[in-house]
């Protein structure tokens, strides 16, 4: 069996979220990977370096085209006769092209995949991580999203694959590709931090939410929300951590000013450490937390902020 | 401009799913169910256009169960100006729906297909996508904004990092984020106004698709729990706690 990953890169290296994809498909067979875009030339020399790689598929593209699914999705179905399996991280571009690329080929994707039963059965959380289904696909080929936080990302380096060079099968077909508006941080991402701080309904307002920022810089973590603290408008959509937002599982996940609504937890439960600061003694986020402090987060903040910058 | 809002009837979002203890599936019986919440978005954001003068109809259907007509009517209370209820037992793989709404499509000749982005129940995100690739249509999901003009509609997308902007030709399938709108809640006169807007019911078969699922269940588990831990007092115990027990810091 070989199958194919489709990869997500930034800046010439290839994500780690796309790197635990490639250890979830190592457990199928052998490994191709796909790269697109405009640096798909960096990024297919990246993809080449991880231990585990057969061949990368590089296309090329300067004209916004492999941002589309429609031009992807065609191009996953070219490519789909030679693969047993086609998968990627489940992240925004997959969840966009692999689905219209399974309809092409008339396959019911399996998105969210947590664990590799066998080549045709697959683990996936449903109802926002309150189940777990175990599900056997009938389909000749299965079309695969994978959840990152459940297999341990490949290395980045010591493998050698060749590289070969494709080109995008079809246009755009009626979709025209304008702008791309990435925010810029300097911090790790969400999705890759080892240590998570998120801030909830609980934080007022969105200049409170600021201060989430210093104790942020002192652990090197990344900054989330809940689903509430971005419906208030505290925070863009790019900060949620839940079942509608990001899926983490950071070393230290801290959440400050969150209730634990069901939808939360199904984001973050998964964190080897859980720290939660709520001034509600029966917040549900204390039924998942490691640690918790019952109080005013607004006092509990400097006191963990000048904690940290004593001598550790 | 024709609009088409196609809607599932879930469990309600506030209320936390128990596992069958025969491992078969998630309890419904008994359970408050209201329409998916992305669809919700979807449906408000059809009443939008319609109230801008840019749509003229909108038509909402729904694939399920008979009980389905529940959500059917609370997408007329919101604005919708009928419906069509494609009626089956089966479970509702996104394949399949994307086949039914392709056939009904084909019958509408709608000019802006509105979804959600996924149901939360099977949490499969994929509907919107098959369906545009069924259609060979353009797609644009994850919509945290809408414009349509001349033929065109220009749409804001939430992806990875932050916003994309693309263009598609009609008809295109849009699929909804949760920042594109706040749902309106549907008033009394209107739910007692949706009674009386027409309903049509069909099935699957009268549309020559094929419902049987592809992906077959073994079980459904419960997530493995994860334990309370304990109470502390003061940041400086935390700190010390994170550094010397957990050691993550």
């Amino acid at each position: 069996m070989t199958v194919l990953v489709y990869l997500d890169h930034e800046g010439g290296a290839i994500r780690q979220a796309s790197r635990s994809a490639i250890t979830a498909a190592a457990k199928l067979g052998d490994v191709d990977v796909l790269v697109t875009g405009a640096d798909a030339a960096g990024a297919a020399k990246a993809a080449a370096a991880i231990p585990g790689v057969k061949k990368v598929i590089q296309v090329a593209d300067s004209t916004g085209n492999s941002e589309l699914a429609e031009p992807v999705a065609a191009l996953l179905a070219d490519l789909a006769g030679g693969y047993t399996h086609i998968l990627a991280a489940s992240s925004a571009s997959a969840k966009n092209a692999l689905p219209r690329a399974a309809a092409l080929l008339d396959v019911q994707p399996i998105p969210d995949i947590v664990a590799i039963n066998d080549a045709d059965t697959f683990v996936r959380p449903i109802y926002a991580g309150s189940a777990l289904a175990t599900v056997k696909s009938a389909d000749a080929k299965k079309i695969i999203t994978v959840r990152a936080s459940s297999f341990d990302p490949a290395p980045a380096e010591g493998g050698s694959a060749v590289i070969e060079e494709v080109a995008l099968p079809a246009g755009p077909g009626g979709s025209t590709f304008i702008s791309t508006e990435l925010s810029k941080s300097e911090r790790p991402e969400l999705e890759s931090a080892r240590v998570v701080v998120s801030g909830g309904r609980g934080m007022q307002n969105e200049e409170n939410f600021k201060l989430l920022n210093p104790l942020a810089d002192k652990l090197g973590a990344a900054i989330g929300a809940s689903r509430a603290a971005v419906d208030a408008g505290f925070v863009p959509n790019e900060y949620q951590v839940g079942q509608t937002g990001k899926i983490v599982a950071p070393e230290l996940y801290i959440a400050l000013g969150i209730s634990g609504a069901i939808q939360h937890l199904a984001g973050m439960k998964d964190s080897k450490v859980i720290v939660a600061v709520n001034k509600d003694p029966e917040a549900p986020i204390f039924q998942v937390a490691d640690y918790g402090i019952v109080g005013d987060l607004f006092t509990i903040l400097p006191q963990l902020e000048a904690e940290l910058d004593k001598a550790g | 401009m024709k609009v088409l809002v196609p809607v599932k009837r879930v469990i309600d979002y506030n209320i936390k799913p128990r596992v069958k203890a025969d491992g078969s599936g998630v309890e419904t019986a008994g359970v408050k169910m209201s329409i998916n919440p992305f669809d919700e978005i979807a449906v408000e954001e059809a009443v939008r256009l319609k109230e801008k003068g840019v749509a003229t109809e909108i038509v909402a259907v729904s694939i399920g169960e008979a009980k389905a007509q529940d959500t059917l009517r609370t997408a007329m209370a919101m604005g919708a100006d009928r419906s069509i209820l494609v009626e089956t037992d089966v479970v509702t793989e996104p394949l399949a729906v994307a086949k039914v709404l392709k056939a009904l499509v084909e019958k509408e000749k709608p000019d802006l297909i509105i979804l959600g982005k996924q149901a939360i129940d099977d949490d499969m995100n994929a509907t919107g996508q098959m369906l545009a690739g069924l259609l060979d249509r353009p797609q644009a999901t994850f919509a945290s904004k809408v414009d349509v003009a001349d033929g065109a509609v220009t749409v804001t997308r939430e992806i990875d990092g932050g916003l994309q902007t693309i263009k598609l030709a009609l008809p295109a399938i849009i699929t909804t984020d949760l920042r594109l709108n706040e749902p309106r809640y549907a008033s009394l006169p209107n739910i007692m106004k949706a009674r009386k807007k027409p309903m049509e019911k069909i099935t699957p078969a009268d549309l020559g698709v094929d419902m049987t699922p592809r992906l077959s269940v073994i079980s459904v588990a419960e997530p493995p729990e994860r334990k309370a831990g304990i109470k502390l007092d003061s940041a400086s115990e935390l700190v010390s706690r994170l550094r010397n027990e957990a050691k993550v810091i």
